[in-house]
């Protein structure tokens, strides 16, 4: 099992004031698997992945990753944890606003010590079809341009899992298409395990399996009801539409 | 992390935000500056008092009174002066003295000795149609030779005008050539001193070759000793002796200068029944009081220099505090993307000590180029500056210019370092 979450719980202090964002949460997720994670907001859906990214510690339980008690470990060693295992994409991109779009992808390498980063860096924006826009900055490319940079960015470490934090949010409909085939070609041909957080039920369709949290605690988690039961890469499910087109003309 | 990847990423914050970091440099560049420019000062002020007190020529005892006379006390303070001709005399004494070899009396002069208390008898000389400022030196005619000045046109007072009290004067070379072009042309003409109640014609004999420095050698006029002693009276002290300011004793051999200051010191001391009203020292003695001197004002102009260094690195913590709340949400995506706590520490010291290095270079520019720009100048205030830029301020400003990055840098830096990145990432 790649995630673990027994008992988990995760409670704000704002002055005397407890507020449970996260109460009792039993949750496993293995390897390779394509997860939507559903629910209104307010309800955990950010704590939960940033615990499960390694960002945020639980108040309570245990979360493993792994078969590693994140709980006991400290900041140096969830870095590194975040830096080898895992690869972020956020609904706002977060991207550097200054460095080109190849620097932007070779910063997570620079931080694990990886060599051989260029070439590295290259081959991941071309992985999400920018090989002809990696010397632009943020601010020369479209909502989706930077996003796929932001996904190159999180592939490039070769992590185990990604975590998207409503990774379409910002963009328009066409766009949210290609970057949700992106993800799913990512988890079908890299077997990268992929967890999105999301309120649009057309991109939780998507997904292999829907988890519904309400009021930071699980509500329901069942296959995703359209999705045609694939359980190993290999085994093609129907592409989204436009999954594949490389690349949009910037906005 | 690599630590070439730091300094690439710091390199390209700066190239993204130059004035800002021209702004920050420029403390770090002023500070160290500073410390360059105003220690070089104090070197050169050093240096230049030590190649004084050594051209004064080898072998010397300088005997003085223990008051020689304030400016501020004005002239009547002259006539207390405890040191007297029949002083010199007594050193003249070969059978008593074998390792003198000349003594010679003065009143007033350039002052030897970088001791500003001393005298210094300031008066108005007109000639040629012209006017300028001279210090009047009286005294004996050895002087020239145990003082090693050199005459470049004419000659010096001899003893025939010791006897006469001759009007004859001998002019310091820049007190020449202000009033007249060449030394040559000089010689025979007419001066006129207006010194107090005494107004006094006086013939040019001799200049003297240009000494430099930043004394007042070239500023002199030298007459008798005899002459001056007649026409200014108040020179004599209250018992009818013939008062005098300084007395400069040439020792044959410099293995016996403690030996001769010993009984210099107990020859006068008996003249004056046994009170030791005066000082004796020889060229070492003045040369160790000097360094003190100049040593103290070179750790003083460093000091105020060094306040400068500081308040650049206020500066630089300043504008640091200021970044890192503003990186904030830069710092966030670093963690998220990998970064611990350490490299983000790592990443903003770098940054300044790359600002401090930098400012710190250029300010090392800027002070040997300033340092270089002034020497020579007097500013207008008549005493020229000498500055000597030595490597060991170079070191030490830029030395301190590194550690101040480091000291100012590490706040800033541990609070970045600290940001939680959820919070981080929230801000916009």
């Amino acid at each position: 099992m790649m995630i673990r979450l027994r008992h988990l719980s995760k409670i704000y202090r704002s002055g005397d004031v407890f507020v449970p964002a996260l109460q009792n949460v039993d949750l496993d997720i293995d390897y390779g698997e394509f997860v939507a994670i559903v629910g209104a907001s307010g309800s955990g859906k950010s704590t939960l992945m940033n615990i499960i990214g390694c960002l945020d510690r639980p108040t309570r339980g245990v979360y493993e990753l792994e078969g590693h008690d994140v709980g006991r470990m400290n900041d140096i060693q969830r870095a590194k944890v975040r830096s080898r295992r895992i690869g972020f994409v956020f609904q706002s991109f977060n991207l550097l606003s200054r460095p080109s779009a190849l620097s932007q992808v070779e910063l997570p390498m620079i931080y694990a010590g990886m060599g051989d980063r260029r070439r590295r860096a290259a081959h991941a924006l071309a992985e999400v079809g920018l090989s002809d826009r990696m010397h632009h900055k943020p601010s020369q490319l479209s909502g989706g341009q930077q996003q796929r940079v932001a996904i190159a960015r999180a592939l490039v470490t070769d992590p185990a899992l990604i975590l998207a934090d409503e990774p379409t949010g910002a963009l328009d409909t066409k766009t949210t298409g290609d970057i949700v085939g992106l993800f799913e070609r990512l988890n079908r041909e890299h077997g990268i395990t992929v967890i999105f957080v999301t309120h649009e039920p057309e991109v939780a369709e998507h997904t292999r399996r829907t988890i519904t949290l309400r009021d930071g605690r699980i509500i329901s988690d069942v296959p995703t009801a359209r999705s045609t039961v694939v359980q190993f890469p290999g085994t093609v499910a129907p592409a989204a539409p436009a999954a594949q087109a490389a690349g949009e003309a910037p906005a | 992390m690599i630590f070439i990847d730091t300094l690439r990423m710091a390199t390209s914050e700066f190239a993204s935000n130059k004035l800002r970091t021209g702004l920050t440099m420029l403390g770090i560049i002023i500070g160290v500056g500073a410390v360059i420019a105003l220690m070089a000062a104090g070197q050169g002020a050093q240096a230049g008092v030590t190649s004084k007190v050594r051209g004064l020529g080898s072998n010397l005892i300088f005997v003085k009174p223990a008051t020689t006379g304030s400016s501020g006390g004005g002239i009547r303070d002259l006539r207390s002066l405890t040191l007297t001709t029949d002083d010199a005399t007594s050193l003249r004494d070969q059978t008593v003295f074998p390792e003198i070899s000349a003594v010679v009396s003065q009143f007033g002069g350039s002052d030897t000795s970088a001791d500003t208390s001393q005298t210094s008898l300031q008066t108005q000389l007109i000639g040629n149609g012209r006017n300028t400022t001279a210090i009047i030196t009286a005294t004996e005619p050895n002087f020239v030779t145990v003082r090693n000045y050199t005459v470049a046109a004419g000659a010096f007072i001899t003893s025939d005008d010791m006897d006469r009290k001759s009007t004859n004067v001998v002019l310091g070379s820049k007190v020449a050539a202000d009033l007249f072009d060449t030394p040559a042309s000089a010689i025979g003409q007419n001066v006129r001193i207006n010194f107090g109640p005494v107004n006094l014609s006086l013939t040019v004999i001799g200049v003297l070759a240009t000494r430099g420095g930043n004394g007042s050698d070239d500023t002199q006029m030298i007459l008798p000793l005899t002459t001056f002693a007649t026409r200014l009276p108040f020179i004599r002290s209250t018992n009818g002796k013939q008062n005098v300011q300084e007395i400069t004793v040439k020792v044959t051999d410099a293995g016996k200068l403690n030996q001769a200051k010993l009984a210099i010191t107990n020859t006068i001391a008996a003249n004056h029944g046994g009170t030791q009203d005066f000082t004796v020292s020889t060229q070492d003695d003045l040369l160790t009081t000097a360094n003190e001197v100049s040593r103290t004002l070179t750790i003083l102009l460093g000091a105020i220099a060094g306040i400068s260094l500081i308040v650049g690195g206020i500066g630089i913590m300043n504008i640091m505090l200021v970044s890192v709340i503003e990186r904030t949400r830069e710092i966030g995506i670093r963690k998220a993307v990998g970064a611990n706590s350490r490299m983000i520490l790592m990443q903003f010291i770098i940054e300044a000590v790359i600002v401090t290095v930098a400012g710190g270079a250029i300010g090392v520019l800027v002070g040997v180029v300033a340092a270089k720009v002034a020497n020579g100048q007097d500013f207008g205030t008549g005493s020229t500056i000498t500055t000597q830029v030595t490597s060991t301020s170079i070191l030490v400003a830029s030395g301190v210019s590194v550690l101040i990055g480091l000291f100012f840098g590490i706040y800033p830096a541990y609070q970045a370092s600290r940001l939680d990145p959820i919070e981080a990432l929230r801000k916009d």
